[in-house]
C-alpha cells in the first residue's frame, strides 16, 4: 500500500537492529497518556479511485476551458506554451530543494539566475531575488526594506489607493506589529494628493503600474518628488505590461515587486504564484531571500551559488529583516522557461496583443446603451465600465451565457458601486468579444 | 572561462523566434509613444534550445526522482507522480481566484475538508490554508498569540521563549511580528532545559511572557522528553505554546499535539504530506490551533455555509474569521499545494497516515545504530525521524562535515543537512523518510562507513571532494564579493 516499501522481513530485521520489538517501540517519550490516538480520517482510496474523486471536484468548478474569462484583478489568463509544464515536469527540478549544496544543484542555480537576469531586464533594476510567496507578500516585504533604508527612522508608508485590495491589506498583516504608519490609500487620492504627503518621515511611496485599475498614470515628476523627500519609490508591476510599457527603473524606481504569474503560471485558483522582487544596485545587501550568484569553482569554471547568505534567518536568526526560507522556487522556474520560449518578440506580442484587444473591447462596450467604460487615461489590458445594473446581477446573467465577467470594484470601493473592471488578454479571441458586447447589450437593456 | 552549460543568452541570436501567438484580429489602437520602451533584453531562441538548455540544467541537480535525498529537517520523501497530474486538472488549474463562489465550490469543497482533516491529525480546532510556506505559518501563529495578548489587555506580553536548537525561521519570525527573543538553552539529553524555562517564567518575568517555539521532535529529532512539563509552566505563567511542526512526520497517528496542549502549530505540506520542493518551493504552511486563538486564524477561511441534504451538496464560502491576524497573501493560499496534500491523505486514509510516521522513524533509528560507532553520535538515544551526528573525528582534525558532505556526493548521495542545528559541532542532520527501502539505507550505511575509512586512510579524498560533480567546490568569497548577480547581456544594458 501506498509508498512504503518495508516489507515483513525487512522491518522485523531493522527493528531487531534497533533494539525493539515493535514499531509501537519507537517512541518511548511520547507520553503514553497522549500515544496513538485515534485519526478521524477517511479510509484510503486507491489511485483510480482517487483521481475520480479529484475529477469530480474539479469539474464542479467554473474554469477557464469552459468559460470565456474577463475577469483578472491581480490573477490572469494567458497562453502557455506547452513546453513550461513539460519542463516543470523535469523531476531533476521539482522533487529537489533548496540548492544549499551548490555542486549537485547547478541546474536550479543557473535556472534562478537565467529568471533573475529576465526580471532586471524587464524591470531595469540590478539585482532580484529567486521569488518570494506572491506579489502582495513581495510588496510588504519591500516595505521591510524602506524601514531599513530609512533607518528604522523612517516610519511613514504611503499606498496608492490603486493599488491591489488585497496587496495592501497583507502589507497591513506583515506590519502590525511594527509601529509603521501606512496611509495614502483610504480615500481616492490620486499621484498628485500622495507627493503632498511626502516628509522626512516617509520610508517609501509604492504605486501600481498599470493600477489595479488597468491603467498607466503619468509617472514622469514622481521619483524625483519622492527621492527629494529622501524616501524610496516602489512600483507594483505587471511583468507582461513591462514588455512594451517604459521599466520601472526608466521612471525611477528604487523597488520594483509585483506578480509573476503572467509569465507562464496558470490561473490555478490564485496559488502557487511568483513574487519577483528587483531593486537597485545600492539596495541590494538588504534584499530578503535567496539571491544566486555566479562565480567560479576551483578548476575555473563557471558556476552558481547561493550569495549574500548572511542576511538571512539561518545565519542572522532574530536579526534577519525576513524569516523567508521556503520560496516559490519551481514558479520562478515556469517564469523563466516562459519568458525564453515566448523571447523578446513573443512577450511583446503578447502584451500587444492585450493591449489591441482590450481597446478594442472598450470602444465596443463604450458604444452599447447603459454602459460606459473609463477612458480618461491610458491603460494597458484592464478597465473600468459603468454599469447599469448591480455588478453582481449583471455576473450571474453572463454566467448563464458563458463569461466570467469582470470583478466587481464597489466590493473594495465604495465609489465605484455598478462598477466592473473588464481584462482582456490574448486568449479572447475577437468573437467572444464580439459575444461578450452583445450579451451585455441585452442584459443591460 | 570554462562553463558546464552556456547560458540562455549566451545561445540568443538576434531576430529568432520561439513561440508564436495568432495575428491581431481586432483593429489595433494607436499606442501613446511616450510610454512605451524601445527594447528588452530578453533572449530570442527557438523552442528546442528552450528545451535542450532546461533538459541539461535539469541534469545537472540532484533530486529525489534521481536518488537518496536524506536532507534533515526538509523530509525528501517521495512525491507520488498523481499529485502532480490532479493538481493539473483544468478545473483546478484554469479556475479564476475571484471567481464567484458558486463556481468554485469543488476547490471550496476540497479546500475545507482539508481543513478539517490537518484540524484532526493535529488534535486542534481549526486551520487556516493561508500560509504559503511553514515561515509564514510560523508568522501567522506568532501573530496570532501577540494579538490574543492584545485583544485581552496585555500587552506587555512581549518575550517569545525559543530553544537554543530551533530553526532560524524561529527568532526570525518573531522579530517580524514585533515581539523579543529570548532563547533557552538545551539540557545534557537534548531537551529543552527545565530548569531555564522555570527562571524565564518566574516571578515578574511571567507576566512578559507571550508564549514559547517549540520544535517537536526538536531539530536534533528527539522528542522533547519534559514537554508535558514545559506545557504546564508556559501555560502557568499565561502564555501560549506554539508547535513547530516542521517535523510532524514523526509525529502522524502517533500523537496530536493539541491533545499535549499545544495553542497552535504549523505544518509544512511540502514535507509531511509529499507536495514537492519544487527547488526551493512552492509549500504550504497550514496553521492550526485550538480554541483560544480560533477568532484570530489568518483568512478568508473556507466555511460550510449551508449543510447539503440528501440531494444536494453543502455550499461552501470564505470568510474572515472575527478577529482575523488578516490575510498573509493576496487570494487563498498555495492552492496547487491543498490539491496535492489532499489527494495525499485521501489516498492513505487514517491506516496509511499511522503506518508514515512508524517507518520514518524506523529508518532513522536503523541508520543511527548502523552508523553509531564510526561516528559520534550526541544524544545517543531512540530518535525520531531523524538524528544528529558529528561529522568529525578527534584523530583526523582537518575532516570536516563539509568534507563528508561533499565526499558523498561522489557516492551518488544528496548529503544531509550540516552545521545545524548550531548546538551540535560539525553537526549532520540525517532523515532518510519513511519512502526509502532498506537497501537504499544500507548503501547509504555503507557508503558513510566506507567515508569514516577515508577520512582517516587518505583524508585528501574528503578535502578535495567532490570528484565527481558537475562543478567542484565554488569560490563563495568571490561571488559575495564580485557579486554578478545577473546574465551579461543584461548587467551591459543596465551600465549603458
Amino acid at each position: 500500500m501506498t509508498y512504503i516499501p518495508h516489507t515483513d522481513a525487512e522491518r522485523q530485521q531493522m527493528l531487531a537492529a534497533v533494539g525493539v520489538t515493535t514499531m509501537e517501540d519507537l517512541f518511548p517519550d511520547v507520553p503514553a497518556k497522549y500515544r496513538f490516538p485515534q485519526l478521524n480520517i477517511p479510509a484510503a482510496l486507491s489511485e483510480l479511485e482517487t483521481a475520480a474523486e479529484l475529477l469530480a471536484l474539479s469539474e464542479a468548478n467554473e474554469h477557464a476551458q469552459d468559460f470565456a474569462v474577463f475577469r483578472g484583478a491581480g490573477a490572469y489568463h494567458h497562453f502557455i506554451p506547452s513546453v513550461v509544464n513539460h519542463m516543470l515536469l523535469r523531476g531533476e527540478f521539482y522533487t529537489a530543494y533548496t540548492p544549499y549544496q551548490p555542486e549537485v544543484s547547478q541546474g536550479t542555480l543557473q535556472a534562478i539566475f537565467e529568471y533573475q537576469s529576465m526580471i532586471c531586464a524587464l524591470t531595469g533594476m540590478d539585482a532580484a531575488n529567486a521569488s518570494h510567496y506572491d506579489g502582495a507578500t513581495s510588496l510588504a516585504e519591500a516595505v521591510t526594506v524602506a524601514l531599513d533604508v530609512g533607518r528604522q527612522k523612517r516610519r511613514k508608508i504611503i499606498l496608492s489607493p490603486a493599488i491591489h485590495p488585497q496587496y495592501r491589506a497583507v502589507v497591513r498583516t506583515y506590519h502590525q506589529g511594527n509601529d509603521v504608519q501606512i496611509v495614502g490609500d483610504g480615500g481616492r487620492a490620486d499621484l498628485s494628493d500622495l507627493i503632498t504627503m511626502l516628509d522626512e518621515n516617509t520610508a517609501m511611496l509604492a504605486v501600481q503600474y498599470p493600477n489595479f485599475f488597468g491603467q498607466i498614470d503619468d509617472y514622469k515628476t514622481l521619483a524625483e518628488k519622492v527621492h527629494n523627500a529622501g524616501a524610496l519609490l516602489v512600483f507594483v508591476a505587471n511583468p507582461l505590461a513591462l514588455a512594451l510599457l517604459k521599466s520601472p527603473g526608466e521612471l525611477g524606481a528604487d523597488i520594483v515587486v509585483g506578480e509573476g504569474q503572467p509569465l507562464g503560471i496558470p490561473l490555478g485558483y490564485g496559488g502557487p504564484y511568483l513574487g519577483y522582487f528587483a531593486i537597485r544596485n545600492a539596495y541590494v545587501r538588504k534584499i530578503a531571500g535567496r539571491i544566486v550568484g555566479e562565480t567560479l569553482d576551483k578548476n575555473g569554471k563557471r558556476a552558481y551559488v547561493m550569495t549574500l547568505r548572511p542576511r538571512e534567518q539561518d545565519i542572522k536568526r532574530e536579526k534577519a529583516s525576513s524569516n523567508i526560507c521556503t520560496n516559490q522556487g519551481l514558479m520562478a522556474l515556469a517564469a523563466v522557461v516562459y519568458m525564453s520560449v515566448m523571447g523578446k518578440q513573443g512577450l511583446k506580442q503578447a502584451a500587444e496583443l492585450c493591449y489591441h484587444k482590450a481597446h478594442y473591447a472598450a470602444q465596443q462596450i463604450n458604444s452599447v446603451p447603459g454602459y460606459s467604460v473609463e477612458l480618461s487615461k491610458p491603460f494597458f489590458h484592464e478597465f473600468m465600465v459603468k454599469c447599469p445594473l448591480a455588478i453582481s446581477d449583471l455576473n450571474n446573467a453572463l454566467l448563464e451565457r458563458g463569461f466570467i465577467g469582470g470583478y466587481d470594484l464597489g466590493a473594495d470601493y465604495a465609489h465605484l458601486k455598478d462598477h466592473m473592471l473588464l481584462c482582456v488578454t490574448e486568449m479572447n479571441s475577437k468573437d467572444e468579444i464580439d459575444a461578450l458586447v452583445a450579451a451585455l447589450k441585452e442584459i443591460g437593456s | 572561462m570554462d562553463s558546464a552549460i552556456p547560458t540562455i543568452y549566451d545561445i540568443s541570436v538576434p531576430g529568432r523566434h520561439g513561440s508564436k501567438l495568432p495575428d491581431v484580429d481586432v483593429p489595433k489602437s494607436d499606442m501613446p509613444a511616450d510610454l512605451l520602451r524601445a527594447d528588452v533584453r530578453l533572449p530570442e531562441v527557438s523552442e528546442l534550445q528552450v528545451v535542450r538548455h532546461f533538459v541539461d540544467l535539469s541534469e545537472l541537480n540532484h533530486a529525489i526522482d534521481k536518488g537518496f535525498y536524506p536532507l534533515g529537517s526538509c523530509t525528501m520523501k517521495y512525491n507520488p507522480k498523481i499529485n502532480e497530474d490532479m493538481a493539473r486538472l483544468a478545473g483546478f488549474a484554469h479556475l479564476h481566484p475571484l471567481a464567484d463562489e458558486s463556481g468554485t465550490q469543488g476547490a471550496l469543497a476540497l479546500m475545507y475538508e482539508l481543513q478539517n482533516w490537518l484540524a484532526e491529525i493535529s488534535g486542534f480546532k481549526g486551520t487556516s490554508l493561508q500560509p504559503a510556506a511553514g515561515a509564514q505559518g510560523e508568522f501567522a501563529g506568532i501573530l496570532m498569540i501577540r494579538n490574543y495578548h492584545l485583544d485581552r489587555g496585555e500587552p506587555q506580553r512581549t518575550t517569545i521563549l525559543v530553544p537554543n536548537s530551533a530553526h532560524g525561521t524561529n527568532p526570525a519570525t518573531c522579530t517580524m511580528a514585533g515581539l523579543n527573543v529570548k532563547e533557552l538553552p538545551s539540557d545534557q539529553d537534548g531537551n529543552v532545559d527545565l530548569e531555564a524555562l522555570r527562571a524565564a517564567c518566574a516571578g515578574d518575568n511571567a507576566k512578559t511572557i507571550a508564549g514559547m517555539m517549540i520544535t517537536v521532535p526538536n531539530t536534533l529529532g528527539l522528542f522533547e522528553a519534559h514537554i508535558l512539563e514545559a506545557l504546564e509552566i508556559v501555560h502557568a505563567a499565561g502564555g501560549l505554546m506554539y508547535m513547530d511542526g516542521a517535523n510532524m512526520n514523526a509525529l502522524l497517528g502517533v500523537v496530536k499535539p493539541g491533545e499535549l496542549g499545544f495553542d497552535v502549530m504549523h505544518y509544512n505540506l511540502h514535507k509531511t504530506f509529499s507536495t514537492p520542493h519544487g527547488g526551493g518551493g512552492p509549500g504550504c504552511g497550514a496553521v492550526a490551533v485550538g480554541e483560544k486563538l480560533l477568532p484570530f486564524l489568518p483568512g478568508p477561511l473556507v466555511q460550510m455555509i449551508e449543510a447539503g441534504t440528501d440531494d444536494e451538496a453543502p455550499l461552501y464560502g470564505l470568510r474572515m474569521p472575527e478577529k482575523s491576524i488578516g490575510r498573509l497573501k493576496a487570494f487563498h493560499g498555495n492552492f496547487g499545494m491543498h490539491v496535492r496534500a489532499y489527494t495525499y491523505i485521501r489516498m492513505h486514509g487514517a491506516e496509511g497516515l499511522k503506518r508514515i510516521a512508524r517507518h520514518a522513524v524506523l529508518n532513522a533509528n536503523y541508520i543511527r545504530v548502523k552508523l553509531q560507532n564510526a561516528y559520534h553520535v550526541p544524544y545517543n538515544r531512540i530518535c525520531g525521524h531523524e538524528f544528529v551526528m558529528e561529522g568529525h573525528f578527534k584523530d583526523v582534525p582537518d575532516v570536516h562535515a563539509l568534507d563528508i558532505s561533499k565526499r558523498l556526493m561522489d557516492y551518488g548521495i544528496h548529503p544531509p543537512t550540516n552545521y545545524f542545528p548550531l548546538i551540535v559541532p560539525e553537526a549532520l542532520l540525517i532523515e532518510p523518510t519513511e519512502t526509502e527501502d532498506k537497501a537504499t539505507l544500507d548503501e547509504f550505511i555503507a557508503a558513510m562507513l566506507k567515508i569514516a575509512q577515508e577520512a582517516h586512510e587518505t583524508p585528501e579524498l574528503l578535502t578535495s571532494a567532490p570528484h565527481s560533480t558537475p562543478v567542484s567546490r565554488l569560490d563563495e568569497v568571490r561571488a559575495a564579493k564580485q557579486l554578478v548577480l545577473c546574465c551579461s547581456p543584461v548587467r551591459q544594458a543596465a551600465s549603458d
